[in-house]
């Protein structure tokens, strides 16, 4: 076993950004999420790094879509507000087809909302992190060890794919403190960087970094080509997490510090003879479509619930990915409350074999 | 039992973020009270509204330790002022324990009163971790040592090593982390004072303590 630290899941997102290599690191403060800024600003200029808090949050990202134009692995970090604000830069690296890793540490919203844990930036993550036809790779860890092993793999991704890839935390995971080690997952194989602009000195032709298509019939080829590899990232990238699925009567949906309260909620539920399962989507882009959908196709299966700590978010992406077979319903709580383990499981014992 | 390392009526616990600061507050505060002394906790976190003293406000209630706490503690209100009650601690009978916040940063908040500690009497104890990234090596928990005693303008008077990794803690763990104590104790001149490990951890010497950190599941 490799040696374990105690860390935050902020600190642990930005340690094991640098052991990825990021170099880079472009930020502007704000609660739950400004440890990890904090980390970078302490260790990054001792271990070859830079990172720098930027005037704004517009001006972050374009610091990032910079950096990445010229070959660096670079991150940005904020919450909810800050997303907001990066996400016409964001829609300029997807555009330009630059890797990097911006990462949310959610809190409760919407406007400046609160500064206490929530899963209510769901479907900006998913859906609206930027004008035009897009997506990000979104991955959403549910302890402080996985911030720490999907930071890597997020960096991986971006470089493999050319997209930015999107860290979903809420104010808990970056809060709460749990035992991480950081010991090296298998490398990935990475592709060249030899779109980056890095200077020719004249040995080849030189390399623009663009989002602008005055042709109509340019802008659509490149839009085109870049959902072939978002086909690519559905087939390959899906994760996801089963927990006593088996023999299930009710399925929880539930994805990041939410399902860790699930799972407590799963297991009373157990005790009390109720067969309960736990569904826990780990890439929210590309969502387990298939996955679920084969959950719904099975006889034992009759009932849905995703817990979310929002209004109802992710649930309609669990009714399309299993075209309405069973019945879907939610539960959350939201502005900041974190649900109980207790509350779910009223709600499990409510919905189990349909509602009463 | 942790009250035995206390000297004076003001006890001022200290050290870098997450080492564990309120966690033996809040047990030595409930040790004191359980061995008969009137006990008050500041709550004196300025710096991160997150897992802090107040979290356990109920229980030290109930058993009748007085909580002094920034007026918008757990509140959603990222605001840390502190009523004018916290003055009572240099004019109370009361036996005091201030929780403070982590690093230098937390530092400042005792800083401005610094000369009422003084006159009133005070002891200082280090937490550390050696598990804590920024804490793992003895020279850097010194660094942090210093800057906190520059900026308090407070003395130390001595180290708990409460070196963890929370629920997964072993014996072994806390057992390695003794020697680097030392070391600790060594470079600074400072004393160490005790070994903490949760009660399910089977060391002979350690001071046991319990988990009081907010659990969410």
């Amino acid at each position: 076993m490799a040696q374990k630290y105690l860390m935050k899941g902020n600190e642990a997102i930005a340690e094991a950004a640098i052991r990825a290599g990021c170099k880079l690191f472009f930020g502007y403060p704000i609660t739950p999420q400004t440890e990890l800024s904090e980390y970078m600003a302490k260790n990054m200029p001792k271990r070859e790094g830079l990172s720098l808090q930027a005037e704004s949050e517009v001006a972050a990202i374009n610091m990032v879509l910079g950096a990445s134009a010229a070959g660096a692995r670079v991150m940005t970090s904020t919450s909810g507000p800050g997303i907001s604000l990066k996400s016409e830069g964001i829609s300029y690296i997807v555009g330009s087809d630059l890797p990097c890793v911006i990462v949310n540490v959610q809190r409760g919203g919407p406007g400046l909302g609160g500064i206490q844990p929530a899963q209510s930036d769901y479907n900006q993550a998913t859906k609206a992190l930027g004008h035009g036809d897009m997506h990000l790779i979104v991955l959403a860890p549910a302890s402080v060890q996985e911030m720490a092993t999907l930071t890597g793999e997020a960096f991986d991704l971006a470089d493999i794919y050319r997209t930015p890839v999107m860290l979903l935390a809420d104010g808990a995971l970056g809060q709460m403190m749990e035992p991480v080690d950081f010991e090296e997952k298998p490398h990935r194989a990475l592709p060249k960087k030899d779109w980056a602009c890095t200077g020719h000195g004249g040995s080849r032709k030189h390399n623009i970094v663009n989002s602008l298509y005055i042709e109509p019939e340019v802008l659509e080829k490149t839009v085109v080509d870049r959902f072939k590899k978002y086909e690519q990232i559905e087939q390959n990238e899906v994760k996801y997490e089963e927990y006593l699925t088996e023999d299930a009567e009710i399925i929880i949906v539930a994805y990041g510090i939410t399902s860790r309260i699930a799972k407590t909620a799963v297991r009373n539920a157990r005790e009390k003879g109720i067969k309960a399962g736990l569904f826990r989507p780990i890439t929210l882009y590309p969502f387990p479509e298939k996955q679920l959908d084969a959950l719904a196709d099975k006889e034992n299966i009759k009932t849905f619930l995703s817990v979310e700590m929002n209004m109802g978010q992710m649930v309609k992406d669990v009714k399309l990915a299993i075209s309405c077979k069973k019945d879907v319903y939610h539960f959350g709580r939201t502005g900041g409350v974190i649900p109980t383990p207790d509350e779910i499981l009223t709600n499990i014992e409510k919905y189990v074999g349909g509602a009463k | 039992m942790l009250n035995k390392l206390v000297k004076s009526r003001i006890t001022i616990i200290a050290g870098h973020y997450g080492s564990g600061k309120t966690n033996i507050s809040v047990n030595l505060a409930l040790d004191m009270v359980r061995s008969g002394k009137k006990v008050s906790v500041v709550d004196f976190d300025i710096v991160n509204p997150y897992f802090r003293s107040a979290d356990n406000i109920t229980e030290l209630n109930a058993l009748g330790v007085r909580v002094i706490a920034p007026e918008f503690a757990n509140t959603n209100v990222d605001m840390n002022t502190l009523p004018k009650e916290y003055y009572t601690i240099f004019s109370t009978d009361d036996y005091c324990i201030v929780d403070v916040g982590g690093d230098a940063d937390g530092a400042t908040a005792l800083s401005i009163d610094y000369d009422k500690y003084i006159k009133s009497g005070y002891t200082m104890f280090y937490v550390f971790n050696c598990y804590r990234p920024m804490t793992a090596s003895p020279e850097d928990a010194y660094k942090i040592l210093l800057n906190i005693e520059k900026t308090s303008h407070l003395a130390f008077s001595g180290i708990i090593n409460n070196s963890n990794i929370g629920k997964e803690t072993t014996e072994k763990l806390v057992l390695e982390s003794i020697p680097l104590a030392e070391e600790l104790s060594k470079i600074c001149g400072l004393p160490v004072l005790a070994t903490t490990a949760l009660r399910t951890i089977d060391i002979g010497n350690a001071v046991k303590i319990e988990n009081k950190t907010k659990q969410l599941f």
